[in-house]
């Protein structure tokens, strides 16, 4: 089923009785060639790929709940490629890219909105930094602009630019970036992906792997045993829960991060502020409510909520840079789990397991990197070896000193 | 969360800061065959347990003191609290 204008009036005026199920709910055969191991947004965009680029169909996805109810429902959903270094931001471009233009390649509305992401600078020093940053985001074929004062006023006069301890010296503008309604990227891959041929199995969670002379024979769920040529992981959240059942431990740590939803408002902001030196970002959605977070609640978790410090602190930053918060109601929190990686970057990549990959630690940018995860994870499933943009996310870098360390904080996960 | 301090009582969470899992306590040999080995699995890997997980917290704005806290990561509920002297000096550590 394509869906089109002309088939919506079409269903409006015949009420609404043609709608079929977006996808199947297959049970799961003996064995396939791939069996990707969790239905959120990297998974399904794993299989969505491997069926679109590499013509690989005889595939399964399956998810211990339902598909998307994990961190790709959870997010801020923010995307944007505006990362320093080489090992990263061709990777993230790639991303945006595919952001561009998925909603024409998978038929589906994901809502892609390029509002625009301002980071706000508040230093002589931040400057120089977010001019470090966006000439690397220029020379990997990203955009940038820095404004001073008069420019962010411009777009944003209502902040606080006269805060006693970070007073607004300008930012750094990302325009391409922006936001999506984060479901519909599930269900448009997931779509995309049965289409082809896929299996969705959903309720069927993995209880071990079954491993013989070192290769990766299949998964052993609830539904039964799964044969596989090959077994993808990507669980981000509960990677060191679901490969330790192969026997692995992983340089990733898992730690909650809360996000918050106002009370729908007017439309007062068209971007995405971030203000990192409060530990507060904010956009709104079309709804009208906004959306923003803060820190982790810095100790290892798997609780998806969070606790109330980092609630008062995140509230804090938002009353500093835009004082007129203070009249919106809350209406909702909520927490998410990130795989906090050893330098903040993420693992795509083999294990020593033969047939068993590895995709996770994505820390908060998950969401943003969704397109261009199951691109190179499709990538590295078909043909055995990485993407080029994503040579360097492998699980062995910090034994050869290859860290892709950001912010530069050393093996500190909940720093990053 | 309420960290239930051996010396000082009950005390709020926030007064703390946040190392990590408590394995950190056994630093490698530096001398072995296998260092290098051993602190690539010391400094990067991690056993990220769901469930009871052994972590180092810093009274950083109290006695300044460092304790090995008991806590489920599900559930956030705080086991056991003791001094990380304590713990390091019952695994063998001089001090």
């Amino acid at each position: 089923m394509r869906y089109s204008g002309l088939k919506v009036i079409k269903e409006a005026l015949t009420g609404h009785k043609g709608w079929r199920p977006t996808w199947r709910d297959p049970e799961p055969k003996k064995s396939y060639d791939v069996v990707i191991i969790g239905g959120g947004g990297h998974g399904l965009a794993t299989a969505y790929y491997l069926a679109k680029n590499h013509g690989i169909t005889n595939v399964a996805v399956i998810e211990k709940g339902w598909i998307g109810g994990g961190n790709v429902g959870r997010n801020t959903t923010i995307i944007r490629s505006n990362y320093l270094l080489d090992g990263n931001e061709p990777f993230y471009e790639l991303s945006l890219k595919l952001w561009e233009g998925l909603e024409q390649d998978f038929n589906y509305n994901a809502m892609v909105s390029q509002r625009g992401i301002l980071n706000l600078v508040h230093t002589d020093a931040q400057r120089d930094a977010a001019r470090r940053r966006g000439n690397a985001m220029i020379l990997n074929g990203s955009d940038a602009e820095l404004l001073d004062t008069n420019g962010v006023r411009a777009m944003y006069p209502f902040l606080n630019f006269n805060n006693a301890r970070f007073p607004i010296k300008g930012g750094l503008l990302h325009r391409r970036g922006g936001t999506v309604r984060h479901d519909a990227v599930a269900w448009g891959y997931a779509r995309g992906a049965d289409l082809r041929g896929v299996d969705i199995i959903q309720n069927c969670e993995v209880t071990g792997f079954k491993i013989e002379n070192g290769k990766c024979l299949g998964v052993e769920t609830t539904k039964g045993f799964i044969g596989a040529n090959k077994v993808a992981s990507c669980v981000a959240g509960s990677s060191s829960r679901v490969m330790e059942k192969a026997g692995m431990r992983l340089p990733i740590e898992s730690h909650v991060l809360q996000a918050f939803v106002s009370e729908g408002l007017k439309p007062v902001l068209d971007g995405v502020i971030t203000f990192g030196a409060g530990h507060f970002y904010c956009s709104q959605s079309d709804k009208g409510g906004l959306v923003f977070g803060g820190d982790l609640d810095m100790y290892n978790s798997y609780a998806q909520r969070g606790n109330l410090p980092v609630v008062e602190d995140v509230m804090e930053g938002g009353m500093a840079l835009i004082p007129s918060l203070g009249r919106v109601r809350m209406l909702r929190s909520w927490g998410g789990i990130m795989d906090m990686s050893m330098d903040g970057s993420p693992y795509i990549d083999k294990t020593h397991v033969d047939g068993l990959y590895f995709n996770g630690g994505w820390c908060y940018g998950g969401f943003k990197a969704t397109p261009a995860s199951g691109w190179c994870y499709a990538h590295l499933l078909a043909t055995d070896t990485p993407h080029k943009v994503a040579t360097e996310y492998r699980l062995d870098r910090f034994r050869k000193g290859r860290m892709i360390d950001e912010k530069g904080q050393g093996a500190q996960p909940n720093l990053h | 969360m309420i960290i239930n301090h051996p010396i000082l009582g009950p005390r709020d969470s926030q007064e703390f800061t946040y190392l990590g899992d408590a394995a950190l306590i056994d630093r490698p040999d530096w001398q072995a065959e296998d260092a290098a080995d051993q602190f690539h699995d010391y400094l990067y890997l991690r056993d990220n347990p769901a469930g009871a997980h052994r972590e180092l917290w810093f009274h950083e704005q109290g006695d300044r003191s460092w304790l090995v806290v008991t806590r489920n990561t599900v559930t956030h509920e705080i086991l056991n609290v003791e001094l990380a002297r304590d713990a390091a000096r019952a695994r063998g550590r001089s001090k």
